[in-house]
């Protein structure tokens, strides 16, 4: 019945739709160009454009290139910064992703669960996300210095030897780590919090009557599953921050010691804006797009998997 | 089972049921010294770019560990600050190009996101795949071309520069998308009875009720540009178009040595203003991160 009182008014409204149809089409075409050129223009042609460099032999400041075939990436492969700054890029991220994810949690659980001081522990770890990284990495540097730093004159006073933190090739890249969890927990941390309060307070207390006696279990059959799609998305996006670490290393280290904190977007920079080769960086680019689609493209497929309980 | 574990396993909004509220036992003590050790590792390193930046030569190469300064240098660490680099400067190029970002942002983002949520066109596919490639897309991968092109039209060390590529943000239309469908379509029909054009409908009835939308991606514009320094460090040599992250940099390389103290006194003023706005406008900030983030 519904179904053909539906029909009828479509067949009655289809003659004087189509003018109007026409004239909304073209209204929302009209609205929507500015956006689409300039996607065009900075999206889509660079992206184009990158691939097709990364085939040549183009330098900046030299007129003309020509196709070296896949010459880029083969070089890639024998290239020792390059493997050098993909397994510091990989290193980072192992340490800087699951740490900053599992402090936030942490910290948000116990933030939700304590009563005084909510708000000034959400400021104060938060405080890092909304500081210029560049001008807060200075600051670390100092706190890291092995001589006058605070942190070996503190580990001084307990008779620690404090090492040279962001000066020697063995812990460069755990300094590094460490100031990127700093950066990066606040952000997450307020993600989780606002994935807490969404979580009806009466799954607890059926969890418990279904008989979830311990903590342990209310967290493992409440709050983690319910968690669920902030989880992924704190992942995914701490990830691919983790993989982009650029402005720490460019204040700090320059790739140093030793190229032992070289990574990926450090890479890619002083390649092609410091030595001016812009057809190898772009197969550098190339590489570390594929990373970021790959990873996305996991993160989909994990989200199609998961059972959604909101 | 007591209160008191049930607490710290639950995170349970401030509810009455507390009744421990006000009692410390072992586990709420527990909780709050890793809440404080936390707080403390997270703060501190504003505590000594405060310290430091009060202490003269002298004092940081000998007590680092005492927080306040024994004299106090303030004046001239901040004076170093102010005249070895045009903060000012700095600063105002910060705001002229994040500014200049947003709202070209904004203006392109809303007409295209409103187009896709409320009117129904052949293009609509097409730009929604572009958009989800978009999302993707970070200026480090388009950097190189766009370098090469904007050297080729002469347009490097310039606001222009600075600000053309962002002028499109997938992710602003993408959010603004979002937000616009849930716009009851009443609301659109009632405004074109009256005669609105689409622009209209788009000025007076869709911005004033996505205006949490907006704010919310102007934060995350803001601080997102504000911080930037890739793009700026490619396409900027001259320091009168340094933005504050690029000007930290030219400072750093204009203060050779350990000359801490300026060092502190310079990071802080180019940190204070978007702090300054996040202690302000906290409750916005958060909702912002809170809603760009679980959209994004």
């Amino acid at each position: 019945m519904a179904d053909i009182t539906a029909a009828s008014i479509h067949a009655a409204k289809a003659k004087s739709r189509s003018t109007a149809e026409r004239h909304e089409a073209r209204n929302a075409l009209i609205l929507s160009a500015p956006a689409l050129i300039l996607l065009l223009l900075f999206i889509v042609l660079p992206v184009a454009g990158v691939v097709f460099l990364s085939f040549t032999d183009f330098e900046l400041g030299y007129s003309g290139f020509k196709f070296v075939g896949m010459d880029n990436y083969t070089e890639l492969l024998t290239d020792r910064t390059f493997r050098q700054s993909l397994w510091n890029t990989t290193v980072y991220t192992a340490i800087v992703a699951p740490v900053s994810i599992f402090m936030a949690l942490g910290f948000a659980m116990l933030i939700e669960a304590e009563g005084i001081g909510r708000s000034f522990f959400r400021t104060a770890y938060f405080l890092p996300v909304a500081s210029l990284l560049v001008a807060m990495a200075t600051v670390w540097q100092y706190l890291f210095h092995p001589t006058i730093g605070p942190v070996n004159q503190f580990l001084a006073l307990l008779g620690l030897p404090g090492p040279n933190w962001l000066g020697s090739a063995g812990t460069v890249l755990y300094s590094l780590s460490i100031i990127g969890v700093w950066q990066s927990v606040g952000f997450n941390l307020v993600l989780f919090l606002a994935g807490l309060t969404a979580i009806p307070r009466e799954l607890y207390s059926a969890a418990e009557v279904d008989g979830a006696k311990s903590a342990f279990d209310r967290f493992r059959l409440v709050t983690w599953p319910m968690l669920g799609p902030t989880t992924l998305f704190v992942t995914t996006i701490s990830i691919i921050n983790a993989v982009k670490v650029f402005e720490t290393v460019k204040t700090l280290t320059e790739g140093g010691p030793n190229k032992s904190s070289e990574v990926l977007l450090f890479t890619i920079y002083q390649e092609g804006f410091v030595y001016l080769r812009v057809g190898y960086a772009s197969a550098l680019t190339v590489v570390f797009l594929a990373i970021l689609v790959v990873l996305t493209f996991i993160q989909y497929r994990v989200q199609d998997k998961q059972v959604h309980y909101a | 089972m007591t209160s008191t574990t049930l607490n710290s396993a639950v995170p349970a909004k401030p509810v009455k049921r507390r009744s421990a509220a006000n009692s410390f036992t072992t586990g709420r003590i527990i909780r709050l010294a890793i809440l404080i050790i936390g707080a403390i590792f997270f703060l501190a390193p504003y505590i000594f770019m405060l310290s430091t930046a009060g202490k003269g030569q002298s004092e940081i190469f000998t007590s680092s560990l005492s927080l306040i300064p024994q004299h106090f240098a303030y004046i001239e660490n901040f004076a170093k600050a102010f005249t070895r680099v045009s903060m000012g400067g700095l600063l105002l190029n910060g705001v002229i190009v994040c500014g200049l970002i947003l709202v070209f942002q904004v203006v392109v983002a809303i007409p295209c996101a409103y187009a896709m949520a409320k009117l129904s066109f052949g293009a609509a596919r097409l730009m929604m795949a572009l958009i989800m490639l978009g999302l993707l897309v970070p200026i480090h991968a388009t950097a190189l071309p766009l370098y090469v092109a904007f050297d080729k039209l002469s347009v490097l060390n310039s606001y222009v520069s600075l600000v053309a590529p962002f002028t499109i943000s997938v992710f602003g239309i993408f959010l603004f998308l979002q937000f616009f469908r849930a716009l009851p379509n009443d609301l659109i029909h009632a405004a074109r009875l009256d005669g609105m054009s689409e622009i209209g409908v788009i000025v007076r009835v869709i911005v004033p009720n996505a205006w949490p939308a907006v704010t919310a991606f102007a934060i995350f514009s803001v601080v997102a540009h504000w911080n930037d320094l890739y793009w700026p460090l490619i396409v900027v040599t001259n320091q009168a178009y340094a933005t504050p992250p690029l000007g930290l940099l030219f400072f750093r390389a204009a203060e050779a040595g350990d000359d801490y103290g300026a060092l502190m006194a310079a990071t802080f003023i180019i940190t204070l203003p978007l702090v300054a706005a996040f202690l302000l406008a906290q409750k916005r900030f958060v909702e912002g991160i809170t809603m760009t983030g679980l959209k994004g």
